[in-house]
């Protein structure tokens, strides 16, 4: 009975958990599976038949290449500079002390906890009292993204560095090392796939925003924008293509990433 | 130990006070990112409310005149409290089907998956690398109503020949439920994966059988995870109107929508008195929620 009952524990959990993953995965399906479709017309969003034209030309589509890059620039600007601010921070919350640390902590964790409506909305209202308002573009797209994702980068890298045993640093200076090497020699690779996932997370977030983006782009178009424009004026298959890619790209990169790290492991330890 | 992925039970605990270095380096070290936060988050919100209060007679070209016009409110209430008790009720049975299909998945994740644990890590996470907005529009190409899954659901007996999704509440719950789903599975992972393994041995020990043991252990044990996961979930669908405008129709209008038309229409005071009433509403609530939770470890 017991044993029955211990079975049905193991396999119907899991089999709903399968389930519910498959609910998540199926619209990353149907985005491959339309990057070979060929319409019958442009309205319509079925599957009539196989082709590879939404592949070879891809930047067909009026602006879609265009918005592609801006998108790309602004996603490896800001996560660049915010996973560079957000890391310094996350050494300030877990290595040191100093008075308004929970203060510190609502602070970084107002704006995951602020609907995006809203965070785009207070920008607009800035630049606009500011009077940029004929200036919007692509330097406040890009202010607006390191903003939104320097939170995530201080949690995720936070996380990496509070399970981080800071014996092995303090074993560093018994061992002569200054600050400076300690950091780089030990901290730094230690913590360093916490900062690559935190890297990883701020592009895919900057990449895919659009609320806060769209009230705060002015004339210009991103990614994400130019998908919600041929919404309504009739969806060009290659934008499937682009999410394929994507999907492709990120997910080597996370592979690439575990695979190295788990040989890492083994070699040195 | 060196991986992206959150796979193995960080057995060092936070380092003790004493092993914190004090001084200014620590202030030096968070000013940066500080004055960002500030600078674009702080303040854009006080310019919100201010903008709140300006007087709706002006316009964009003309310029606003500061009036302290508190009317913007009851009159932005008034006209579109229809939208923002929708877009709560959305977002609490969005939040509610987060929490019946993710907490299955991350507790299998967790308990489960066995060798298989960082491939279903991806698997929850890769989503996120395929456009959102493209995986918005591939909804509704399967929500459509000539296509395979409606036309079962037309074929079952219990249902009418009229069945749609598409355009519907439905479409749009479950667009926002598939949305925020990874945000709700990925806090409640990790909170499930710091849970002591001996801890259920014991109670299996002391005689509770395993849902028993799941209720008085590993549940309690989860709670941090769960309250961040529903936060993570409820805030950003509470603000949501892509799966609205996507997935919905004018009967499905979503506050959000009616911020967006409403800066686009160049009316700033009333749609910043909407966006500020909206973030209000949402502080209340999760103050209340969390206080209820009884949880204050979720940063």
């Amino acid at each position: 009975m017991r044993a029955a009952g211990d079975w049905v524990g193991r396999h119907l959990i899991l089999m709903i958990g399968m389930l519910v993953l498959l609910y998540m995965l199926t619209p990353v399906f149907v985005v491959v599976l339309m990057s070979f479709n060929q319409p019958a017309g442009r309205n319509t969003y079925t599957f009539d038949g196989f082709t590879l034209d939404n592949w070879t030309n891809l930047c067909e589509p009026y602006q879609l290449c265009s918005s592609v890059r801006l998108s790309l620039e602004i996603g490896l600007l800001a996560t660049l500079l915010a996973t560079l601010l957000g890391t310094l921070m996350a050494f300030a919350m877990v290595r040191h002390r100093f008075r308004g640390r929970a203060a510190a902590n609502v602070f970084i964790f107002l704006p995951m906890a602020t609907p995006e409506i809203v965070m785009g909305s207070s920008l607009l209202a800035l630049f606009v009292n500011a009077g940029l308002a004929g200036k919007l573009g692509f330097w406040t797209i890009f202010v607006a993204h390191v903003m939104f994702c320097l939170s995530f980068v201080v949690v995720t890298v936070k996380a990496r560095l509070a399970g981080m045993d800071p014996r092995l640093e303090q074993a560093a200076a018994d061992l002569y090392a200054n600050e400076w090497q300690t950091f780089w020699r030990v901290s730094f690779p230690l913590v360093f796939p916490g900062i690559l996932a935190a890297a990883l997370l701020s592009f895919s977030l900057s990449f895919d925003d659009f609320i806060i983006t769209n009230l705060n782009a002015g004339q210009q178009v991103t990614f994400p924008m130019f998908v919600w424009g041929a919404n309504t004026k009739g969806i060009p298959m290659q934008i499937n293509v682009i999410g394929t890619l994507m999907f492709a790209i990120a997910l080597i990169v996370v592979v690439v990433g575990e695979f190295g790290s788990r040989r890492r492991d083994r070699t040195r330890v | 130990m060196a991986h992206i992925l959150p796979t193995e039970t960080q057995d060092a605990g936070p380092p003790a006070v004493d092993q914190q270095r004090r001084g200014p380096a620590g202030y030096l070290l968070l000013m940066p990112g500080s004055f960002w936060l500030a600078l674009f988050f702080i303040v854009p919100t006080v310019t919100l409310v201010a903008t709140s209060l300006y007087d709706p007679a002006g316009s964009l070209e003309l310029g606003y005149k500061m009036t302290g016009h508190v009317q913007n409110y009851p009159t932005a209430i008034a006209d579109y409290w229809e939208q923002i008790w929708r877009s709560l009720r959305y977002a609490l049975v969005a939040t509610v089907a987060c929490i019946a299909l993710g907490y299955p998945l991350a507790y299998a994740i967790a308990f489960k998956a066995g060798r298989f644990k960082t491939i279903l890590l991806v698997a929850v996470i890769a989503p996120f690398f395929t456009s959102f907005l493209v995986r918005t529009l591939a909804w509704q190409y399967l929500l459509g109503d000539n296509e395979w899954f409606v036309s079962f659901l037309r074929w079952l007996p219990f249902t009418g020949a009229d069945l749609r999704l598409i355009n519907t509440p439905f479409s749009v719950v479950a667009g926002i439920t598939y949305n925020f789903l990874p945000f709700f599975v990925l806090p409640l992972y990790a909170s499930l994966e710091k849970i002591d393994h001996r801890l259920l041995e014991a109670a299996s020990d002391l005689y509770a059988s395993p849902v028993k043991g799941f209720l008085k252990v590993t549940l309690p044990l989860s709670m941090p995870g769960v309250v961040a996961g529903t936060l993570l979930t409820f805030i950003p669908a509470a603000g949501d109107y892509i799966n609205a405008e996507l997935l919905g129709s004018p009967n499905t209008r979503m506050v959000g929508n009616e911020i967006q038309d409403l800066f686009y229409a160049g009316d700033y005071p009333t749609a910043s008195a909407l966006s500020v009433a909206l973030m209000v509403t949402i502080v209340v609530l999760v103050a209340v929620y969390v206080w209820r939770a009884g949880t204050d470890e979720l940063v």
